[in-house]
């Protein structure tokens, strides 16, 4: 499965954080780990790797996977054979929101093309490239699900459905303004996980 | 109006808490089997019921679960598969968006049928939105003691998880969701053995699909044989179909097995015609992987019979003048569409999709995507669709999983039924998307 990730060129190597979850957030990882059985906790990996994603900076650096090796206890390699597998781990640095536009049939026929064509102008950007600020990167994506609400393009956890130009301006800009990282966890899973 | 069984109060305010949907009749399904039946009277009345499959293989559920192995001693699981990623298909995220305790209701009653004491729910990654509507109605289930220790004070005892994916179509294969559910890369399982034998973690394990799930709610309600009036000879019961594309009314659609497929296209309780007045030009009936059928052939079967939305109906004539209800996933498109460039969409979903592990999957679909390209360019010739052709027959059968067929199927289909497309835009070394001009109008208004 190809991600297609490109951009390295914004990541600031003097914020670089430290690789080791909160009291708070180990918790959370804890609580997915007991749900499977004993001996089993290389069953947590995809779920934790989604929290480490968003715990550190929006990818999973080698550092990041070799961290979440040492959680679970298993070898570094079973970590990146899995993170190189799916399509929602990014393995380079990206934008603080990344747009992915749904590109399969039904979205295609109601306009997806016409929607990245609109937000690589509007952005000054290509498909896999991030903005100079760092702020976006565009991404196209297969299937989201929104066949019925296309086009439609998601950004961390949220669907952004039935896309006009004028959607796409006034969600750019509320991006713009909120100027933070969206992660897929994003949704108060803290308190729920 | 049609019975509806499963989405009937989607609309009712606050349908998503435990306290509404326990006041509309929810969790009866959990209270009837478990205080008076049986696990095996459970199964059985899912066989008398004549369910089947709502994932995409139509495989009846009951003969699914009665294959589960029983050995002393050795943990059983059932997992939910809502990894729903076949393009055109929507309904298993509307039915747990709008009413998340059908689906963990569904998940207790099946389970005691089963004797599975922990269940899981596989949600794609891209639903983690979904994933947390499911998970803060399972929180709510556990509190109420429909989840946990001796629910209902019997001795049935279940746990119930979640478990969100990553991106990768090919985790709805079973043995793949399996291998992802146990932290791996999604790639599919040889089988024998199959899941009920040797699943998660090596235990017996049934897959079922969310739909699936949820309709055993209403057959232990109404009993299996009352549900198995509902629809026409082997297609029984309600069936969920996401209808996109060029259509008036876009959406999720509970319809009773039967529904005359013309009827499903032109009629205001359904998808309300082709939008604009356009003409209908094609239909993909269930979801990206089955044969993509033009107008004659979607409405009328090659007897000249009107085609239903049953199984056996939608697959009359086999693949010559056939497709498959599938998923239920049901892309509409009108004159203007160009199949070429449909056909397209999905080669290089396919593509992407694929986990690499057979080589025909691996190196047809790209192949498949890059002549396809080349019609897109003007660079085609006329006897790459012969090449095309070649291509799909050397996929279908020769993979570890379906992925291979699904990717083959949608090539074959519009190749047999639009050739003269192909060789039109070969022909003229120039490829013209005629719909392109009309979507830019409705995007800019």
């Amino acid at each position: 499965m190809s991600s297609q990730i490109h951009g390295t060129q914004h990541f600031d190597k003097s914020k670089r954080l430290e690789i080791k979850f909160s009291d708070e957030v180990m918790q959370i990882a804890q609580t997915i780990i007991n749900r499977y059985p004993k001996g089993k906790q290389k069953s947590a990996l995809l779920p934790i790797l989604h929290l480490a994603q968003a715990e550190f900076g929006g990818w999973l650096s080698p550092e990041t996977m070799d961290y979440v090796a040492s959680i679970l206890n298993i070898k570094s390699i079973e970590v990146f054979e899995v993170a190189s597998f799916y399509s929602m781990y990014n393995l380079k640095p990206m934008g603080k929101c990344i747009l992915e536009v749904c590109q399969t049939s039904s979205c295609w026929l109601n306009g997806a093309e016409d929607i990245v064509k609109y937000i690589e102008k509007k952005l000054n950007i290509k498909v896999g490239e991030t903005t100079k600020d760092g702020m976006f990167s565009l991404k196209v994506a297969e299937c989201l699900g929104s066949c019925g609400t296309s086009p439609m393009l998601q950004c961390g956890a949220s669907y952004h459905e039935n896309l006009t130009y004028e959607k796409v301006d006034a969600l750019l800009e509320n991006y713009k303004s909120e100027n933070k990282r969206k992660s897929y966890t994003d949704l108060d899973y803290k308190n729920t996980l | 109006m049609g019975k509806k069984l499963l989405i009937h109060n989607d609309k009712v305010p606050g349908i998503d808490t435990l306290e509404v949907y326990r006041a509309h009749g929810g969790y009866s399904s959990v209270e009837k089997a478990l205080k008076t039946m049986t696990p095996d009277q459970v199964t059985d009345e899912v066989k008398k019921s004549g369910l089947r499959g709502r994932g995409g293989a139509g495989f009846p559920t009951g003969l699914k679960w009665s294959f589960l192995a029983k050995p002393e001693g050795v943990e059983r699981y059932l997992v939910c598969n809502a990894d729903e990623s076949e393009p055109g298909t929507f309904k298993d995220r509307y039915l747990m968006e709008k009413i998340p305790h059908a689906l963990i209701e569904g998940m207790i009653t099946s389970s005691f049928a089963l004797g599975a004491k922990t269940s899981y729910i596989y949600i794609r990654g891209e639903y983690f939105y979904v994933a947390r509507i499911i998970e803060t109605a399972i929180a709510e289930a556990y509190s109420a003691g429909w989840l946990g220790k001796n629910i209902l004070g019997t001795n049935f005892s279940h746990d119930c998880y979640v478990q969100v994916g990553a991106g990768a179509y090919i985790c709805g294969e079973e043995t793949a969701l399996l291998e992802s559910l146990e932290g791996k890369r999604g790639n599919p399982r040889i089988k024998p053995p199959f899941p009920a034998v040797a699943g998660l973690w090596g235990c017996p394990t049934v897959v079922n699909n969310v739909e699936t799930i949820a309709a055993v709610c209403p057959i232990i309600n109404m009993g299996g044989e009352e549900y198995s009036k509902i629809g026409i000879g082997k297609s029984t019961g309600t069936k969920l179909i996401s209808a996109s594309g060029h259509i008036n009314n876009p959406g999720v659609y509970e319809i009773e097995l039967g529904v005359p497929v013309e009827e499903f296209i032109y009629s205001e309780e359904y998808c309300g015609g082709i939008r604009n007045g356009k003409k209908l030009k094609a239909v993909v009936a269930g979801g990206s992987s089955v044969p993509i059928l033009p107008t004659e052939l979607i409405l009328k079967t090659a007897k000249g019979e009107p085609r239903l939305m049953t199984y056996e109906s939608l697959s009359d004539g086999g693949f010559q003048t056939g497709t498959m209800l599938g998923s239920g996933g049901f892309i509409v498109m009108d004159e203007d569409t160009s199949i070429v460039k449909n056909l397209f969409t999905f080669a290089r979903f396919y593509h992407h999709e694929s986990c690499g592990q057979c080589s025909p999957c691996r190196e047809g679909t790209g192949w498949m995507e890059k002549i396809l390209q080349k019609f897109l360019n003007g660079t085609a010739n006329e006897s790459d669709v012969e090449l095309l052709w070649d291509i799909q027959s050397k996929i279908e059968g020769k993979t570890i999983c379906p992925l291979g067929e699904a990717a083959a199927w949608p090539v074959a289909a519009a190749i047999r039924h639009f050739k003269q497309e192909f060789l039109d835009v070969a022909r003229n070394k120039k490829f013209i998307d005629v719909s392109h001009y009309n979507r830019l109008n409705k995007i800019i208004a």
